[in-house]
């Protein structure tokens, strides 16, 4: 794994020096398939995560007569933690799976092979492309899960527990200055980097028949999902140290 | 200098110029299960060679130690002179820019049509204008038969068709050394006849060196110039040269048992 990441070090360098080849069309697509692709899931994803934080926080918080603060739990909650976790695993289990799955089928098909001996690296034309492209992706989306979940914290809030919905969102405003978002944009950042990694870390790894492309995809989805939490637990520290 | 055993293919000296490939003492291993020791023989500028032996017997493994996709347990393969796995990286650059394999089943980039396939390397490795890209792309096809066929994608053209894309592939930057993967194998017997013909062709158009790592007999005997037959059993080569030759003269039975299915 040190070796891989290493390699794609390299490879990092060579695109900020311009060097690096692979096609800006393929790299648009996968833009594509990181992002829009996944718009369906993660708004449901979302609204669903907002829905449940405002109806367990919610109850609890009616026994106190402060209901209204559900806004605040469920706008930190989302922003700083739920928000980047819960879409860096449903990329995990979409990209990252795609990803180990792609490069695994073309490792098989030995196309891989051919990109090696045409003289292409395919660190720089398979992996440093779909790494680039989830790690640019993965906090936009985070950002749209945050809003979605705010959104499902409001209809749980206003529908259910007699919050008017500009009480809603001025408690939110309140609950959220923008730091908040720069840290979870943070995360998202780093969990994108991982999943992309451990897919085509396993992808390049795979072996050459369909059970190992199978065992590649689903190595990548576990490694991916182990990495995200182990992230979120350093970066709650680190951020915990740092005070913010 | 190095010399090395001499069989019915003659190894000559490493500063002979008409030979472009020459494996010396070559040892292949996966970790530490070997595959095959021992195998020394010159591949001569311009000739078609031919690794043949049954299945699982180490050809392709052979093939991926002279295309540099895996380095060998011991040994040592030159190209043009040159240790590949010992030269520098623009030397096995060069060396690579000079080689075009076609793989087993093609190996077409599958998210790309035919034409961008042949283009890439072409778009990658020269300073030709998109026009004259796009003509040597339509010549390429054309020479393997797929002329109108380059906005295809691979997945919509037939197995036969990709290994001739494939091929228009490795042939896109005219390389001098040629390497075919079981070239036969998957194609009836008149689409497999029709692309030894194009072998030949290629050996007498452009005198270019063809490496081909086969088992059916009728294509060895239609193209090969010269070959190495490898043993599972012993993990070594136990014969070599023109395969008509070896047929004659050979006494050996494992080798006889093999090349005499091709008569039948």
């Amino acid at each position: 794994m040190l070796g891989f990441i290493g390699d794609l070090m390299v490879a990092f360098v060579r695109f900020l020096a311009g060097k690096a080849c692979f096609r800006g069309t393929d790299f648009l697509q996968l833009i594509q398939g990181c992002g829009l692709q996944a718009l369906p899931i993660v708004t449901v994803i979302g609204l669903l995560i907002g829905v449940i934080l405002a109806f367990v926080g919610a109850v609890q918080l009616k026994l106190f007569g402060a209901q209204v603060y559900v806004a605040d739990l469920v706008a930190i909650a989302t922003v700083r933690e739920m928000g980047p976790l819960m879409t860096a695993i449903i990329m995990a289990g979409q990209s990252g799976a795609a990803f180990a799955a792609t490069i695994g089928t073309m490792t098989v098909n030995e196309e891989v092979d051919a990109l090696e001996t045409s003289g292409f690296s395919p660190m720089e034309f398979l992996v440093l492309p779909r790494v680039l492209a989830l790690t640019l992706m993965l906090p936009l989306l985070a950002l749209y899960t945050d809003f979605m979940a705010i959104a499902g914290g409001a209809i749980v809030g206003v529908g259910a527990f007699d919050i008017s919905f500009m009480q809603y969102v001025e408690q939110t405003r309140n609950a959220v200055p923008p730091l908040f978002f720069g840290l979870g944009l943070i995360k998202a950042t780093i969990y994108g980097a991982l999943v992309a990694l451990a897919g085509c870390y396993y992808g390049m790894r795979s072996g050459r028949s369909a059970s190992a492309v199978g065992y590649a995809t689903t190595s990548a989805v576990v490694m991916g999902v182990i990495l995200i939490i182990i992230a979120t637990a350093i970066t709650t520290v680190i951020y915990d140290m740092l005070g913010v | 200098m190095l010399t090395s055993s001499q069989g019915d293919g003659q190894v000559a000296s490493m500063n002979d110029d008409s030979v472009h490939i020459a494996v010396r003492d070559l040892e292949m291993a996966y970790g530490t299960y070997l595959i095959q020791r021992d195998l020394t023989f010159d591949i001569k500028r311009g000739e078609i060679f031919v690794v043949m032996g049954g299945s699982g017997c180490g050809k392709s493994t052979l093939m991926r130690h002279l295309i540099g996709l895996k380095e060998p347990a011991g040994g040592a393969v030159y190209i043009n002179g040159t240790n590949f796995w010992e030269s520098s990286e623009s030397e096995r650059d060069e060396i690579m820019r000079n080689t075009g394999v076609l793989f087993q089943g093609g190996a077409l980039w599958s998210s790309m049509t035919l034409a961008e396939n042949v283009g890439m390397v072409l778009e990658q490795y020269t300073t030709l204008s998109p026009q004259e890209i796009k003509d040597i792309i339509s010549l390429k096809l054309s020479l393997v038969g797929l002329a109108g066929f380059a906005d295809f994608y691979p997945s919509e053209i037939s197995g036969g068709m990709r290994k001739r894309a494939g091929l228009a592939r490795a042939m896109s930057l005219d390389p001098d050394i040629l390497f075919f993967d079981e070239p036969s194998a998957g194609l009836d017997p008149i689409s497999s006849r029709r692309l030894d013909e194009l072998i030949l062709e290629l050996q007498d158009s452009f005198g270019t060196t063809i490496v081909i790592v086969t088992h059916e007999l009728a294509s060895i005997f239609a193209v090969a110039d010269d070959s190495v037959f490898l043993d599972p059993d012993t993990k070594t080569m136990i014969a070599s040269g023109n395969p008509k030759t070896i047929l004659k003269e050979s006494t050996d039975p494992r080798v006889l048992a093999f090349l005499r299915r091709g008569e039948l």
